[in-house]
């Protein structure tokens, strides 16, 4: 019998009960279409969140102190909370070549709040950030419209400001309006430089809505002369966050004199750090998703065992027949056999064209993100899946000696 | 060894079950039938003509004794040679037709040619004319479900005659016709054995053993008579 002939009547078999073919393709193309789309939803979020990451600039260290450090070391008075404190002068010594060759950007970060005014109108901003020109490009804040403030405006603690997008639509209309306006934060007026380009909100704090103003201002009008909050550091490149990291605790643990019995007051964030954790986190959970589609399709498989395992029964008289005509045991094999492959390869083409489809669309607030290789796979497993589960009742179908084929009822 | 009968069946038995309920439908049968023949089987019901009309057609294996058909021993004959043999040397007919539902008449015709590799153009060609024999060209494309009983079985015919098998073997074939279907089947074992097929014929009716030129009759798996009728 030609592949054609069996091909044939294989069509004829399952076109004999449609309903049935129908549902078991409907299980196959279940899991298929699970395994495909749960895999993009595990893809998707991972990227989501590596994007997000990715938007707060990469290769960024944030220095700051945990206050009083490791606490008391056996009986010791606890160094006072200032000795920690992190400085300008720590600034300073970070953006030296010499002492930590791994650093490429220093930015102090001293932050208030506020209430921002622009004649009636006023807002209250999230944060109002002082700093100097290196936060910009180490944290991967463009300027959108105007300029951002220079080493000059720092040194001579000029009144500019730059508006997040958020503070700026509020108080002017439009972000690009306000670009050379003044306003006011507290008593004091400030003139807008620029506005920060907008920035993917999905964080804890909403970044469009900060105010950015020179570090010295910020302490002469606002903040006053204390503590930094923070030390925004930029690593050289990629491959460098981790010396980076450890030059920055180096030459801080020497510098505010930490004892070694002592755990390290200063905590240090590490963008890389964070964004693989939450890769593996992502990976996981695609690995977890992925299992349960897995699961479905599985049951998709034992569904065509059982409707090949019913089929066969029921025609238990025309495989008597057939060999009675004539049929080998390969043959009656191959027809079971596709049969139940051609039900899951129908099943996994209908589960590819819906998962494509349902992947358009967000689900669960994640935009899923098809995996090409999964595609493949799933098509590939449902194939297999006809076969495995196919083998068992063509095996048993195949195997009837011809009288006791013809004399079942 | 006695090559020269086409069928040779030798102290063949067929035991069904075991112990105490073992059911010995053939209890020891020789046979020789040769190349041309046109043998009548008859018998009381349970007598084991179904049991060696099946051995003889390749569809069941004897409990003991040796089959040789066309010189070979069927029991050395591997599960494919075997399927070839009832592809190619024998054609059956049975009682209750057998045909294949929701499958054209042509098409169930032509499913021997396909098992016996024959091409798709050829196959049809040859399905045809042999529901032409049988006079149904115009149910053609009719399923079983939409032809009576005897067209049914001349489908049957048409369909244990499509590869020009040397052997024809019927059990029954007339038992669920009426009195004008069964000339026509009739008929054409006649013809068919005319035109040199050897032909093996189970039946109740003495109007159908009558048109045999051997009569072998079998009672409690033995066959008791065996004589040349005409
Ligand atoms: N598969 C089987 N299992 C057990 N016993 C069987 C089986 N097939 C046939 N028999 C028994 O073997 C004996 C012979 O049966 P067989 O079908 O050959 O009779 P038969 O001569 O064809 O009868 P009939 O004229 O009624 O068709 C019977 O007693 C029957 O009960
Ligand atoms: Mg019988």
């Amino acid at each position: 019998m030609s592949p054609r002939d069996l091909f044939g009547a294989a069509l004829r078999g399952l076109g004999a009960n449609k309903l049935r073919s129908l549902l078991t393709v409907l299980g196959v193309a279940i899991g298929v279409g699970a395994v495909i789309v749960l895999v993009a939803v595990g893809n998707g979020s991972g990227k989501a969140v590596q994007d997000r990451l990715e938007a707060m600039g990469t290769n960024l260290l944030t220095v700051s102190t945990t206050g009083g450090g490791g606490g008391f070391v056996r009986g010791q008075a606890g160094p006072s909370a200032q000795q920690y404190s992190l400085t300008m002068a720590d600034a300073e010594a970070l953006s030296d070549h010499r002492l930590a060759p791994d650093v490429a950007a220093v930015a102090p970060v001293m932050t208030s709040s506020g209430t921002a005014t622009n004649g009636d109108t006023s807002y209250t901003v999230n944060q109002v950030i002082g700093t100097t020109p290196e936060y910009l490009p180490a944290t991967n804040t463009p300027v959108a419209n105007g300029r951002a403030f220079t080493k000059q405006d720092v040194d001579s603690t000029q009144r500019v400001v730059l508006l997040g997008q958020t503070a700026a639509t509020e108080l002017f209309g439009r972000p690009a309006s306000a670009v050379g306006q003044t306003i006011k934060l507290g008593a004091v007026d400030f003139a807008v430089l620029g506005v920060l380009a907008s920035k993917d909100t999905s964080g804890f704090s909403d970044p469009n809505a900060t105010v950015i103003v020179p570090i010295s201002t910020l302490r002469a009008t606002q903040a006053g002369y204390g503590a930094l909050s923070q030390i925004v550091v930029q690593a050289a490149g990629k491959d460098k966050v981790d010396t980076a990291q450890a030059e920055v605790t180096q030459l801080l643990t020497a510098r505010h004199q930490v004892p070694a019995t002592q755990s390290s007051p200063f905590r240090i964030t590490n963008s890389a750090q964070i964004l693989q954790t939450s890769q593996d986190t992502a990976a996981t959970f695609t690995a977890l998703l992925a299992t349960v589609a897995a699961i479905s399709l599985i049951v998709g498989g034992i569904g065509v065992t059982n409707i090949m395992l019913v089929t066969v029964t029921e025609r238990t008289r025309e495989i008597g027949i057939r060999k009675a005509l004539g049929a080998r045991r390969r043959t009656i094999l191959g027809q079971f056999l596709i049969e139940a492959t051609l039900l899951s390869l129908i099943g996994g083409a209908v589960g590819i064209i819906v998962a494509l489809v349902v992947s358009r669309f967000q689900l669960a607030g994640v935009q899923p993100v098809l995996v090409p290789s999964s595609i493949l796979l799933a098509f590939g497993v449902s194939a297999a899946v006809g076969l495995f589960f196919g083998s068992m009742p063509a095996h048993r179908a195949a195997g009837l000696r011809p009288i006791d084929a013809l004399r079942h009822e | 060894m006695a090559a020269d009968s086409l069928i040779d069946i030798r102290d063949v038995t067929k035991t069904y079950g075991a112990g105490e309920t073992a059911v010995h439908a053939l209890r020891g049968v020789s046979l020789r039938v040769d190349a041309g023949e046109y043998v009548a089987v008859m018998g009381s019901s349970g007598s084991g003509k179904s049991t060696l009309m099946n051995i003889l057609g390749c569809l069941d294996v004897p409990s003991r004794g040796e089959y040789w058909l066309d010189g070979a021993d069927v029991a050395r004959l591997s599960e494919d040679q075997q399927a070839l043999v009832r592809g190619r040397k024998i054609g059956f007919i049975f009682q209750s037709f057998n045909l294949i539902p929701r499958t054209s008449a042509l098409a169930n015709v032509e499913l021997p040619l396909t098992y016996a590799h024959l091409k798709k153009a050829d196959r049809r060609r040859r399905a045809r004319r042999a529901l032409e024999l049988v006079g149904l060209s115009d149910r053609a494309d009719h399923r079983p479900n939409e032809l009576s009983g005897g067209q049914q079985q001349r489908v049957a015919i048409a369909r244990a005659l499509a590869t020009g098998p040397r052997i024809l073997l019927a059990d029954e074939p007339t038992g669920n016709l009426d009195a004008h279907s069964t000339d026509e089947v009739l008929a054409m074992f006649d013809d068919l054995n005319s035109e040199g097929r050897t032909v093996v014929v189970i039946t109740h009716e003495t109007e159908v053993a009558r048109r045999a030129r051997r009569l072998i009759r079998v009672s409690d798996g033995r066959i008791v008579t065996d004589e040349v009728t005409g």
